[in-house]
């Protein structure tokens, strides 16, 4: 990957005697939009205040847009929106954005139409001068959204940016990610909500204690699926069948498949019928992130790619 | 740092915070100028003589002073702690400190805003007292400007210890400290002064550090001098050289030059170790 937005190599981050990230790399192209996915306290807020500078690692390596690590400059080409969102409740939304525009170091002569644009990308031109402090937290969302993309910088980055949205909200910001992404910024879309990653991202990385355990097009990862086979009368020949297929694992009269594409389902199928065996039930797993995500992190690690 | 130094003015202007500063300085002044009133206008007909009412006046308006420097630490306190550290606990801070500016900016630019909402609550509220007791008993103490320039001295101390301290611990551990400690060297500034009228030299000289670790106390005798009419100068000389060191509201001459440079340079380097620790901090 030539000149990527986000580069890290072999990354280390402690807390005292908590491992933040254990190692991790990750590279992300300029124009991608990028899920990071992963359970609570898997590394998904540390990597990003890391690529900020909020934090500094405790070892490895990292390059954001060409800089080093926390450089000043860089920030000012990257949006921020934090998981604990909250902008000072006293001020009007316009003003937050003002702030924020000045803080960028947005050209003044363009600093009035970046907030406009901001405040109409996010739906809230109309309550533009009212004070934050009267508004719900998906107002805020919002808001904090319109400051991550004012003066459309190169690269995005949002943590949990649906949290405190209805579905409606979370529609929005989909065409809104989407949007920023068509205008050539690098998205990275840290999130739990795995139908949200699944409907927008064009790449997932998947993290969990620390480190990476999966990353690719999306396409990729959800397709290493798998197949429960509930069979009958084969004994000890059922799991050498199905371990020709891929790993396999046997619960009682359950055999699973992992890593199976689903094209090759009926053939496992076949296979078992032809030795014999009798097929009472065929329950192919994954065909979505969240399948994929849950069998990951059950996987031991020893088994990850 | 001045659009946070702005924005912090901002921030205490909106929060109502200059609003209440002014309507007690209102409050707190017309109680002045009312309760000097009666004491001179009774005491005149009670037969007291000019230089007796002057003199009481002027020991009075330094007490006023003691309790306004203690009220005027206590909104430093107040001002400061949450400054940095309350934005750091409510998250407010992180979408700030992701932009392109260094941590040291925030954390001065929080403290210029502060310092000039407390320095202006000081010269206006001490300004305003000093006047309306001089209108009202004809008394003027012989430097306002100097003893208010402390006063505000004072309270940038303050300010400065709660701010850094903000930076470090949670915002309610910070302004305790800070109060405590002015109180601690208050205390230890009288000790000071007893020691030294007693000849007890080795509390004496550690009293004396403490003022030098926290100058609140040791500027403080500056407000004292810029208000005590030399009359009462000259008649203590008089009387009891030695013993009257150790009357808490008495100053025989004003902090020397090397200990007000020694007061900024302290402002200057809390807040410098607080941005050394800052700028090292994970958020």
């Amino acid at each position: 990957m030539s000149n990527p937005a986000i580069e890290l190599d072999g990354v280390v981050k402690r807390y005292g005697r908590t491992t933040a990230l254990a190692g991790l790399s990750l590279a992300v192209g300029r124009g991608e939009l990028v899920g990071l996915l992963g359970p609570n306290g898997a590394g998904k807020t540390t990597t990003i205040k890391l690529i900020l500078g909020l934090a500094r690692p405790t070892g490895g390596s990292g390059r954001v847009l060409g800089a080093p690590l926390g450089d000043r400059g860089a920030r000012s080409r990257i949006g921020y929106l934090p998981e604990l969102f909250r902008y000072q409740p006293w001020l009007h939304a316009r003003e937050v954005l003002a702030l924020h525009a000045e803080l960028a170091r947005i050209p003044v002569a363009s600093r009035r139409r970046a907030v406009d644009e901001a405040l109409d990308r996010v739906g809230l031109t109309e309550r533009a001068d009212d004070r934050v402090s009267g508004f719900s937290k998906g107002m805020q969302q919002r808001l904090g959204l319109g400051v991550a993309l004012l003066g459309d910088p190169e690269l995005i980055l949002l943590d949990e940016p649906t949290s405190a949205l209805d579905p409606l909200g979370r529609t929005d910001v989909r065409a809104i990610v989407r949007a920023a992404r068509d205008r050539g910024a690098t998205v990275i879309l840290n999130s739990h909500l795995l139908t949200e990653v699944e409907r927008v991202c064009d790449r997932v990385v998947i993290l969990h204690q620390g480190r990476t355990i999966a990353a690719g097009p999306l396409d990729e990862v959800v397709a290493a699926d798998g197949v429960r086979v509930r069979v009958t009368g084969l004994d000890d020949t059922g799991r050498a069948i199905a371990a020709a297929f891929g790993p396999a694992e046997v619960d009682g009269e359950w055999l699973t498949v992992r890593a199976l594409s689903p094209g090759r389902i009926p053939d496992l199928v076949a296979a078992f019928v032809a030795a014999g065996g009798r097929v009472h039930g065929v329950e192919p797993s994954g065909g979505s992130l969240e399948a994929r995500f849950i069998e990951l992190l059950a996987e031991p690690s020893s088994d990850r790619p | 740092m001045i659009v946070i130094a702005r924005l912090t003015v901002k921030e205490l202007v909106r929060r109502r915070v200059v609003w209440v500063l002014a309507a007690l300085t209102i409050v707190s002044v017309g109680l002045v100028g009312w309760g000097l009133d009666r004491l001179v206008t009774l005491a005149r007909e009670g037969g007291s003589g000019e230089l007796a009412i002057r003199i009481g006046v002027s020991q009075v308006l330094i007490l006023i002073a003691f309790m306004f420097s203690f009220v005027l630490a206590m909104t430093a306190a107040f001002i400061g702690a949450p400054a940095v550290g309350a934005d750091l606990e409510s998250g407010v801070a992180y979408a700030i400190l992701a932009r392109p500016l260094r941590r040291s900016e925030v954390l001065i630019g929080r403290w210029l805003g502060s310092a000039l909402v407390v320095v202006a609550y000081a010269v206006a509220s001490g300004l305003l007292a000093i006047a309306v007791a001089a209108f009202v008993s004809g008394y003027g103490p012989p430097d306002p400007p100097l003893a208010v320039a402390f006063l505000a001295g004072q309270a940038l101390v303050l300010l400065t210890l709660t701010l850094a301290l903000g930076s470090v611990l949670p915002s309610i551990a910070a302004g305790a400290i800070a109060v405590v400690g002015f109180g601690l060297g208050w205390m230890a500034g009288v000790m000071a002064g007893v020691a030294s009228a007693l000849g007890v030299a080795a509390l004496g000289s550690v009293a004396e550090a403490s003022r030098w670790l926290l100058p609140s106390d040791g500027l403080w005798r500056g407000v004292i001098y810029g208000l005590e009419p030399p009359l009462v100068v000259l008649i203590a000389a008089g009387r009891a050289p030695g013993l009257i060191d150790a009357n808490p509201f008495y100053a025989a001459s004003p902090p020397p030059l090397p200990f007000v440079v020694w007061s900024v340079l302290w402002m200057a380097l809390v807040l410098g170790a607080a941005t050394w620790w800052f700028e090292r901090r994970d958020l």
